[in-house]
């Protein structure tokens, strides 16, 4: 009993927490928002540890399928929901926002994972450092595609996301963008947990180890990787489009390789193939890029030099790929890692 | 018509040269280490900086300084002292970051991420020492314009060619005729026994660095002479194109890295000769990636058979 209602109840009153402090203003804006932005993270960084850490593959252009979330669901909600220049009245009622919302999100989650096909359909057959490179290139023609769209913008970026969190505001006045967030993030960890730890999808630890070996053991590996570069990127879409409608506004320059490094630093940060290692990195590494903000461009010197100096005394991340129970083992009392 | 096609051509293979060059030391220390450097485009960054700052001192920009030499005298000084400082930049990378890391025997990609923080600091260390404002790279040599026929080509765009053929041909003859560019290769073919080999290893992962963060500080100075502004993020896209081009010819020959090269640059300059400028990416990646998912391992690499 223990150990079934300790985590959901502990989430349960986590967000309870965080809800009653926005909803009352007792923490700012600022705060608010970095609290959002780590869960976003936390996506973020738990989706992409699914390739690169559990399947072992070197994917260095997350932010690509990020981005195409971000704009299916921005255009879709914006389309749907606000006044706009280029697409006109809105063609739902206001008070369907909320409704709607998580659709129009998991719609942009199920586009960025038809965009994993861009990397899945070549991995088939192309392996290693020449995959990496493929979904370089999958980072860039993404990027390039959304820049050639007018419609949505251009290099200029797109924005009226705001518009629709504020109809969703003005239908039940509670903070909506925290809720989202929230159950979106554990959704994503709860998902990836299971997938993982199921005997189907043990099948990508098995090719993470070795991938003939595991083709052999009649692992399906091309079905695996499919799934996985699909589950991964899908993630990456849904926390895109959360991360649209928290800032309000998308460019496609900010989806360049400069995110995928991010989102890498975070994962290797963490440690490969270990879960709750990506959520901690992911929270870490929010808090450091926030409190290091004053020292303005000397941050970017700071950081890189804190995670090389990191990687000298532990090469292998925070967690290497163990779980907190793995380490703590009296916490099993308290959840079960399976 | 065709007059265009051939001076597009000719574009395309000096283009081509710089991501040749960056490529190819890109290949050698991938060759050798296994190790993706991506800290090495910026290091074609630091090599242009450096270049501008000996260039402007030997030109006599500098009042602590103050006897100019004549353009031809400080190009050549500038080449060799840019080639021997960006080298020195490689090296120390190499002993600061990576060795220890090789030592203690971690993940190969906690290596490469160890490089894209290297990157990191190298560009914004360089933002915060010497600020965002661009820097011209003065004009060393007069620009001279050959007309052949309604072609014309200036002695520049024939330097850098000639410059990446060059740096090709000697790369080549070092890693399959010498003795140490066989070590090289025995070092990517078998890291565990080549130390029992006497073969000092350390020795020849200095020598692949210094190679490969010469002909860094070239690609550099060429970049410079050739586009005369200079900023703290022009090695960033640079070099990871550099790096695609060398994974398209097969990442870890000398060959494939110059192929690679010349057809990226090819592919960009002809996209944008024919269609609006913002499809080049577009192009040119998608053309990449599909020789990547017909070849798989490039266009000059051998498939590895995999022992379980």
């Amino acid at each position: 009993m223990k150990q079934k209602l300790a985590v959901p109840v502990l989430l349960f009153a986590l967000l309870a927490v965080v809800m009653t402090l926005v909803q009352f203003e007792v923490i700012d804006l600022y705060i608010q928002t970095i609290i959002l932005f780590i869960g976003i993270n936390i996506i973020i960084s738990s989706s992409l540890n699914l390739v690169n850490g559990h399947m072992g593959e070197f994917s260095c252009g997350h932010a690509g399928f990020i981005a195409v979330g971000a704009y299916v669901s921005s255009v879709l909600s914006v389309a749907l929901f606000a006044q706009d220049r280029i697409f006109g009245a809105p063609l739902l009622p206001p008070q369907y926002t909320v409704y709607a919302f998580p659709v129009i999100l998991v719609i942009g989650g199920l586009a960025a994972a038809f965009a994993g096909l861009l990397v899945a359909l070549p991995s088939f057959r192309t392996r290693g450092d020449y995959l990496a490179i493929i979904t370089i290139a999958a980072n860039y023609i993404i990027i390039t595609v959304i820049i050639n769209i007018d419609k949505i913008g251009g290099a200029r970026g797109f924005m009226g996301m705001k518009r629709v969190v504020f109809a969703m505001e003005d239908t039940a006045a509670i903070p909506w963008m925290v809720l989202w967030v929230f159950l979106f993030t554990i959704l994503s960890i709860i998902a990836i947990r299971r997938f993982v730890s199921s005997t189907y999808g043990k099948g990508i630890i098995a090719i993470q180890q070795d991938e003939v070996a595991a083709e052999i053991m009649s692992v399906n590996t091309n079905k695996m990787k499919l799934i996985a570069f699909m589950l991964s990127s899908g993630l990456a879409g849904i926390a895109g489009g959360l991360y649209a409608h928290v800032i309000g506004y998308v460019n496609p320059k900010s989806f360049d390789i400069l995110k995928s490094t991010e989102a890498l630093v975070m994962v290797y940060l963490g440690g490969m193939g270990s879960i709750t290692g990506s959520i901690l990195s992911a929270v870490l590494f929010t808090l450091l890029l926030e409190l290091l903000r004053p020292l303005q461009i000397i941050k970017w010197i700071v950081i890189p030099l804190l995670l090389i100096i990191l990687m000298q005394f532990r090469p292998e991340g925070i967690m290497g790929n163990r779980e907190l129970v793995d380490i703590f083992p009296k916490l099993k009392k308290f959840y079960r890692f399976k | 018509m065709l007059q265009t096609f051939v001076q597009n051509i000719l574009n395309a293979l000096q283009w081509g040269s710089f991501y040749s060059l960056i490529a190819l030391g890109y290949t050698l220390v991938y060759g050798v280490l296994l190790l993706i450097n991506f800290a090495h485009g910026d290091v074609v960054m630091v090599g242009a900086y450096i270049a501008f700052f000996i260039a402007s001192l030997l030109l006599g920009h500098y009042s602590f300084f103050p006897h100019a030499l004549p353009g031809g005298v400080a190009l050549v000084l500038t080449i060799i002292l840019t080639m021997i400082l960006t080298a020195a930049v490689g090296v120390s990378l190499e002993r600061i970051a990576y060795r220890p890391l090789r030592r203690k025997g971690a993940h190969r990609l906690y290596v490469v991420i160890t490089a894209l923080m290297c990157g990191l600091i190298l560009e914004n260390g360089n933002l915060a020492l010497l600020g965002a404002s661009r820097k011209k790279f003065p004009e060393m040599v007069d620009k001279v314009v050959y007309n052949l026929g309604p072609i014309s080509v200036t002695n520049l765009k024939i330097a850098v060619i000639l410059a990446a053929l060059l740096v090709f041909i000697l790369l080549q003859f070092i890693v399959t005729r010498t003795k140490i560019g066989m070590a090289m290769r025995a070092i990517s073919y078998d890291k565990f026994a080549v130390p029992l080999m006497g073969i000092p290893i350390d020795t020849v992962i200095v020598f692949t660095f210094i190679l490969g963060s010469s002909m860094a500080g070239l690609a550099g100075i060429l970049f410079a002479l050739s586009y005369p502004i200079l900023d703290p993020y022009m090695g960033l896209s640079i070099g990871w194109k550099a790096f695609i081009a060398a994974v398209v010819g097969g990442i870890g020959d000398i060959r494939g890295a110059f192929a690679g090269g010349f057809i990226l640059g090819f592919v960009e300059i002809m996209v944008v000769a024919f269609f609006p400028s913002s499809y080049r990416d577009l192009f040119s990646f998608t053309i990449l990636l599909l020789i990547l998912t017909i070849r798989p391992t490039g266009l000059f690499g051998v498939p590895k058979t995999t022992k379980i």
